[in-house]
C-alpha cells in the first residue's frame, strides 16, 4: 500500500507558558500538512496556540526493560524532595 | 457495543498455574492498576483482542457518521446543521484517535480500513439501521450516544495506555452529543403533533436496537471474562444495559413518550427497572450481514475510500517531489 | 444605498457562504482520508457561521421579520443571490478543491476590502470571516498544487477541474447597480478592482501546480441577479424540505 500516508506525533501547547505536551497523532504526506491536519483534528475545541509534529518513525524512546536500572535509582533520593525536611512550626515562609 | 462480543481467541480464562513468568508478571501489573504502553511485553492474545476491539471501536465510528451524514444536508435550521456537522465531525476524530490507538500495537490503519471493508472486522450493528426522519439524529445523540458513553467511560480507565488516554479525549468531546440529541427530541416533542409523532416513531424503532447495543448476556462468556481480567473490559453487558435502562426511562418519560416495551415497569426489590425480552434472533441477524443497511454502510465506506486512492496516491506523490527538491537544492 | 440595495448586497456574501457550506456538508463522512474529512468539514462549519451572520444582518436590514432560517429554508432558487460558481456540484476531489480555491482567493479578497467598510456590522462581520478564509485559502491552494503536481492522474484531474470552473470565477469580479451602490456608499468592495490581484494569486498558485491558466475569460453570469445553473434548485430542494414540508414547525 503505497498510499498510506506516514504516521505523526502531535504535540500542542495549551496556553503560553504551559510546555508542548502530547496530543495524539495523525498521517500526513508530509510535515507541512501535519501542522494543518493537527490543527483541524486536534484544536477544534480551542485547545492550542502551538504545535510541534514530529515524525513516530523518529521518536527515540526508552526502553521498557531498562525501567528499572533508568527510574528506580531516584526512588532512593528522598532528600531531593522538600517533605523530606521537616520544619518547626514557628518558622515560616520557608 | 461499539465493539461487541471481542473474540480474545482463547478457550478459557487464563489462569495463574498456567502462566509464564512474563506473563505473570504482566497479569500482576495489570491487577495493580498499572498501564501497559505499546513497548512493553504483553500476551499475544491481549495484543491480538486489543486490536479487534480498538479496530471495531474505530470501524463504529467512522461507519457511525453515515446514518447521521443522510440527514446533515437536511438538518432543518442553520444552527441544527452546523451542531450536526460538528458532532459527525467529532466522530470522525474519534475514530481517528482509536485507529491511532491500534497503530500503536503495530498495524497499519490501511491495513485495518481493508479488514472493514472486505468484512473480516465488525462495527456496532447500531448503524445498520437506517435515518428515516430528522427524530432519529436526535435518537441517535440520545439513545445511541448515551449507550456508547456508558460504556466508554469505564473504559478512561482500562490497561492499555493509549486506549484509555484515546477514551479520555473521546469522553470529554462526547459530553455534548447526547446532549444535542435530546436537545433535538425536546424540541419535537413540544413541537407540533406531526414532531411528537416523529419522535415517537423514532424510540418506537431505536429503542431495542439501542438495548441490544451492549450484546447478550456476557454472564456466561470466557471471552468477557478474559477482557475482564486484562481490564479492557470493566463492566459485563448486562449491568451497562440496566444502568442505561435505568438512565433513559425517566428521560422519555419526561419527553412524554412510551417506551415501546409492555413489560417495563419498575422494580421496587431490585431498584432497577424490568424490561421484557430482548429479540437476540434479530441481533444475529443484522450481525450477520441482514440489517437494513448493511450492504448500504459498507458500500459507501469502501467508495469514498477507492474514490480517494488517487488523492492519497498523488499527496504522496507530491511530498516526495517536495523532497527531492529540497535534497538537491541543499545539495 | 437604498435598504433594498443592502439587502441584495448581504444576501450575496449570505447566499455564497451558505451554498458553499452547504456543498461541502455533502462530503461529510465521505472524504478520501479522515484527516481530510475533519479538515474539510472545519471549513464547511465556519461558511456556515459566516452565512448566518450575513443573513441574519439581511433579515434585520429587510425589517420584514425574516431571520437566517427564514432567509435560508423559505426563498425559491431566483430569490439567491449566491455566485453561480458555488453551487456547482462536488464532482471528485479535484473538482471541491478548485472550486474552493477559486471562491477563497475572491473572497479573502472582497473581505479584506470590506474590513473598512462604512457599514461596521459589514466591516466587523469581514473581519472575523478574513481570518478564517485566510486559513481556507492556505488549505485549499496547497491542494491545489499537491494534486496539479502530484501523478499523472491527479494533474489530470485537476486540469479538468479547473477548466470546467474557469467560467464560473469570472462573474465575481462583475460588478452590477448593487454592487456599484455598494461601493459608492463605502459599504462593499470595488469588485473589478479586485480581479487583477486575484489574477495574480491565482496564477501564480496554477503555475506553481504545473497547471494552465485557462485562456477563455467568457463568464457564465447570472447568480448574484438570481439566475442560477439547473443545480441550484436540486440543492435547495434537498436543504429546504424539512422547512417546506413542515411550515409550523419549530425544530
Amino acid at each position: 500500500m503505497t498510499s498510506e500516508w506516514p504516521l505523526w506525533e502531535v504535540f500542542i501547547r495549551s496556553q503560553h507558558g504551559l510546555a508542548h505536551k502530547h496530543a495524539g497523532s495523525l498521517h500526513a504526506p508530509d510535515a507541512e500538512m501535519a501542522v494543518r491536519n493537527a490543527r483541524d483534528v486536534y484544536t477544534r475545541r480551542n485547545e492550542g496556540v502551538s504545535i510541534w509534529v514530529v515524525r513516530s518513525s523518529d521518536v527515540v524512546a526508552s526502553s521498557p526493560g531498562d525501567r528499572e536500572a533508568l527510574f528506580d535509582p531516584a526512588q532512593s533520593k528522598v532528600y531531593r524532595h522538600p517533605t523530606f525536611f521537616p520544619m518547626p512550626d514557628e518558622v515560616k515562609h520557608i | 457495543m461499539y465493539a461487541q462480543m471481542v473474540d480474545t481467541g482463547l478457550k478459557q480464562v487464563a489462569e495463574a498455574t498456567g502462566m509464564s513468568p512474563e506473563e505473570s508478571a504482566f497479569q500482576a501489573r495489570v491487577d495493580a492498576d498499572v498501564k501497559v504502553e505499546p513497548k512493553d511485553w504483553m500476551p499475544e492474545a491481549y495484543r491480538r483482542t486489543l486490536v479487534r476491539q480498538i479496530q471495531q471501536h474505530a470501524h463504529s465510528e467512522i461507519v457511525g457518521m453515515l446514518p447521521e451524514g443522510n440527514w446533515v444536508t437536511r438538518a432543518p435550521s442553520l444552527k441544527r446543521k452546523a451542531i450536526l456537522m460538528a458532532k459527525i465531525q467529532d466522530e470522525g476524530g474519534h475514530g481517528l484517535y482509536l485507529y491511532s490507538a491500534a497503530e500503536t500495537l503495530g498495524v497499519s490503519r490501511d491495513n485495518l480500513i481493508d479488514d472493514l471493508h472486505a468484512g473480516r472486522s465488525k462495527y456496532s450493528s447500531i448503524f445498520n439501521y437506517p435515518t428515516l426522519n430528522w427524530a432519529d439524529i436526535g435518537a441517535i445523540g440520545w439513545l445511541v450516544d448515551g449507550a456508547a458513553i456508558m460504556n466508554q467511560i469505564p473504559l478512561c480507565r482500562c490497561s492499555y495506555g493509549p486506549y484509555a488516554r484515546a477514551m479520555v479525549r473521546i469522553c470529554k468531546e462526547e459530553s455534548f452529543h447526547q446532549r444535542q440529541g435530546f436537545d433535538i427530541m425536546l424540541a419535537m416533542c413540544r413541537g407540533t403533533p406531526e414532531q411528537k409523532a416523529m419522535a415517537q416513531d423514532s424510540l418506537d424503532r431505536w429503542w431495542w436496537p439501542s438495548l441490544m447495543m451492549f450484546g447478550p448476556s456476557d454472564a456466561e462468556s470466557v471471552h468477557s471474562a478474559q477482557s475482564m481480567r486484562w481490564k479492557i473490559k470493566l463492566l459485563s453487558n448486562d449491568e451497562l444495559r440496566q444502568r442505561f435502562v435505568d438512565q433513559t426511562v425517566p428521560q422519555a418519560e419526561f419527553l412524554g413518550l412510551r417506551v415501546p416495551d409492555p413489560e417495563l415497569r419498575w422494580n421496587d426489590e431490585r431498584g432497577h427497572y424490568d424490561v421484557g425480552t430482548i429479540d437476540w434472533k434479530e441481533f444475529q441477524d443484522v450481525l450477520r450481514g441482514h440489517g437494513p443497511c448493511n450492504r448500504d454502510r459498507i458500500r459507501t465506506r469502501t467508495k469514498a475510500w477507492e474514490d480517494g486512492e488517487w488523492v492519497r496516491e498523488a499527496a504522496v506523490a507530491h511530498a516526495r517531489k517536495r523532497a527531492e527538491r529540497a535534497a538537491r537544492a541543499a545539495a | 444605498m437604498t435598504p433594498s440595495d443592502r439587502f441584495d448586497f448581504l444576501l450575496r456574501m449570505g447566499d455564497s457562504t451558505l451554498v458553499l457550506a452547504q456543498r461541502l456538508s455533502e462530503w461529510v463522512g465521505k472524504g478520501p482520508v479522515i484527516e481530510e474529512d475533519i479538515a474539510l468539514t472545519n471549513v464547511g462549519l465556519d461558511l456556515i457561521g459566516q452565512a448566518r451572520m450575513w443573513l441574519s444582518y439581511a433579515g434585520e436590514v429587510e425589517a420584514r421579520g425574516r431571520d437566517e432560517d427564514a432567509l435560508a429554508f423559505r426563498r425559491d432558487a431566483h430569490e439567491f443571490r449566491n455566485a453561480l460558481l458555488v453551487e456547482q456540484p462536488n464532482g471528485d476531489y479535484a473538482e471541491t478543491m478548485a472550486r474552493q480555491f477559486l471562491f477563497d482567493h475572491w473572497h479573502l479578497l472582497a473581505l479584506k476590502a470590506m474590513e473598512r467598510s462604512r457599514d461596521e456590522r459589514v466591516a466587523a462581520i469581514a473581519a472575523k470571516s478574513s481570518k478564517e478564509v485566510a486559513y481556507h485559502v492556505e488549505r485549499s491552494t496547497d491542494w491545489v498544487i499537491r494534486l496539479g503536481d502530484g501523478t499523472d492522474v491527479s494533474h489530470r484531474r485537476m486540469q479538468d477541474a479547473v477548466d470546467g470552473l474557469w467560467m464560473f470565477a469570472g462573474e465575481l469580479f462583475l460588478p452590477d447597480a448593487v454592487d456599484a451602490a455598494a461601493r459608492e456608499a463605502g459599504v462593499g468592495p470595488d469588485l473589478a478592482a479586485l480581479a487583477a490581484p486575484w489574477r495574480s494569486a491565482v496564477g501564480a498558485a496554477l503555475a506553481e501546480a504545473t497547471l494552465t491558466m485557462p485562456g477563455d475569460d467568457w463568464a457564465q453570469r447570472g447568480g448574484r441577479q438570481g439566475r442560477h445553473t439547473e443545480h441550484l434548485g436540486h440543492l435547495l430542494t434537498e436543504m429546504q424540505f424539512l422547512q417546506r414540508a413542515y411550515p409550523d414547525a419549530k425544530w
